[in-house]
């Protein structure tokens, strides 16, 4: 092929996408990189200190007391150690589960509700489920006697009523990946194992599991971006609140931009989540890289 | 044998009754929202009494101050357009980068792969000024191109995926009778990549309908606030209106729940498709 052939494929089918990136996407990502170590016209690293030292991010007043609000990065931490290994490892007992249940697909429909509908709605049930009054969780608790409040309004516990509530709307992302991951291993597998007089228990542990190392990692990845990108369900349910206790580092970033029009902290918040995004895709990107 | 059939039994009531614990939460809303407040101080699940209304829905469909209805007209004619032309654009560099090689198509490639990981926020002062200066801020137009170029790398890792495992013959032949790229692509590869358009389609749409953040910041103007905007407006100051909250998240996750409904095996499939491979 020629080498004008080869710039007009580029252009024409190439280009558009690469050129509406590039000005949308790309540059103010760039911009919000130099916007980080920019303060008063001055290249430093001022604004990170700024960041740190605000309380809003790290809060080690919080740790020394044993209390929230411990700050936006270790609110995603405890996000990310609680929600994860539970959602995956419901989403995986739960794809194996309702394999060969009559009517199960309507139960993986049900479940993977949540992952349909807007995450603002997913905020606003949150808060619904865990309210004072009309939240069906302090209904449930009353039968054993305990005192119904609004989780989602006490320090202590907002945070993880979120957190909850997430699982139960995110549960369905990795039962659905996970499900049609089942759906290609090869039954004679199983077949053959059971000749050999495997127990189930044993052929879920070293057929299913290590088959489905792929989607794991898929799953994994997704999920934990979806932990650290975490925003509207907060922002509608708690607002971070009360008094930061389940504040988040993208609402966080909202407040500093938005709210206290500081785009130097803004920015330093922004360049934090990227970071991790970036961090925690890499083993994705290069089980993609293996399989090419 | 007999045992076996009793095993099935236990093993499928018992998963119809985490479908049931899981459905709950959507039982509560729509009882809280079809139901008059003064029936649910003794919560939704109380059903002594029991009369069924619409006055909720209807009330937050002609809000006054933030009625759902202009939401979701707003919402659509940012939508549609956000979904038809980032498909179009990104089917192409899709096919682009399966087919043909050019100079530095893989390290543009990894470039495309790496922005999946990118949050919204990294973006959101730039893209601000940006609006600002071309004046597109509470604008839809602007909020438009904003989710088109965010749109624009997953699907197009997402089509590119799809190409390669396609057979690249039947396009030879077609060159070879001497059709042009252009031609070759649109009259042979779009056609054939119609399920995954499809996919691709149902995932974007859902999306931007959803999306809070992007609109949050472009859009400010009552009357050109999107749905998703209006529902933390509607929450109320002092005490939260149950019933209207209720029927107001109804009425917006109604769009993408018939979406999915309509389209489940190519929603599913984008799913899978789009976070594999």
């Amino acid at each position: 092929m020629n080498r004008r052939a080869k710039f007009s494929h580029f252009g024409i089918f190439v280009l558009p996408a690469l050129v509406l990136i590039c000005v949308f996407v790309l540059y103010p990502c760039l911009r919000t990189i130099s916007l980080s170590f920019f303060s008063g016209g001055k290249l430093t690293f001022s604004n990170y200190v700024d960041v740190l030292k605000s309380r809003d991010v790290v809060n080690p007043q919080g740790f020394s007391r044993g209390e929230f609000p411990l700050g936006a990065l270790f609110d995603n931490l405890i996000w990310i150690v609680i929600h994860l290994p539970l959602t995956i490892l419901l989403g995986l007992i739960l794809a194996v589960y309702l394999r060969n249940v009559k009517g199960g697909s309507i139960i993986k429909s049900i479940i993977f509700l949540g992952m349909v509908m807007p995450m603002i709605t997913g905020g606003v049930m949150i808060r619904f489920i865990f309210d004072k009054d009309i939240g069906v969780v302090n209904a449930f608790l009353k039968l054993f006697g305990f005192v119904p409040k609004t989780w989602t309004a006490y320090p202590e516990t907002a945070l993880f009523s979120l957190i909850f509530g997430s699982i139960w709307l995110w549960t369905g992302f990795s039962m659905i990946l996970y499900a049609a991951g089942l759906e290609t291993i090869p039954k004679d597998l199983y077949e053959a194992a059971q000749l050999d007089g495997a127990s189930r228990t044993r052929m879920f542990f070293s057929i299913t599991i290590p088959l489905l190392k792929p989607i794991t990692i898929v799953v994994v990845t997704m999920t934990l971006l979806w932990e650290l990108k975490i925003f509207d369900i907060v922002y509608v349910a708690t607002m971070g609140g009360p008094g930061g206790a389940s504040n988040v580092l993208a609402l966080q970033m909202y407040i500093y931009a938005f709210k206290g029009l500081d785009f130097g902290k803004s920015s330093v918040v922004a360049v934090f989540i990227t970071l991790f995004t970036l961090m925690v895709s890499i083993p994705m990107a290069r089980s993609a890289g293996e399989r090419r | 044998m007999k045992k076996k059939i009793y095993r099935k039994i236990v093993h499928d009531t018992f998963a119809w009754i985490i479908g049931l614990i899981w459905i709950i939460p959507f039982v509560g809303l729509l009882m809280t929202g079809i139901r008059p407040m003064d029936e649910l101080l003794h919560g939704w699940w109380n059903l002594k009494v029991l009369h069924l209304t619409f006055r909720n829905f209807i009330q937050a469909w002609h809000h006054p101050s933030v009625p759902l209805s202009q939401g979701t007209m707003n919402s659509l004619i940012v939508a549609v357009p956000a979904t038809v032309i980032p498909i179009l654009i990104a089917t192409m560099a899709g096919y682009g980068f399966s087919r043909y090689r050019f100079p530095m198509r893989n390290s543009l490639f990894i470039l495309i792969v790496l922005m999946l990981a990118l949050p919204q926020q990294m973006i959101a002062v730039p893209i601000f000024n940006i609006m600002n200066k071309l004046r597109l801020l509470d604008n839809y137009l602007g909020l438009i191109i904003v989710h088109t170029a965010w749109g624009l790398p997953w699907i197009t890792f997402f089509m590119r995926n799809f190409f390669t495992t396609l057979p690249v013959e039947v396009e030879e032949a077609a060159r070879m009778d001497g059709a042009s790229d252009v031609r070759t692509f649109f009259s042979i590869a779009l056609p054939i990549a119609i399920p995954a358009i499809v996919s691709a389609a149902a995932l974007q749409f859902t999306w931007v309908w959803s999306d809070f953040f992007l609109a949050l910041i472009l859009m400010y103007s009552p009357n050109k606030l999107l749905a998703t905007q209006r529902i933390p407006l509607m929450r109320g100051v002092y005490f939260v209106n149950w019933g209207l909250l209720a029927a107001a998240a109804i009425l917006l996750m109604l769009v993408p729940i018939l979406v999915y409904t309509l389209l489940q095996k190519h929603y599913v499939k984008g799913m899978v498709g789009w976070s594999s491979k």
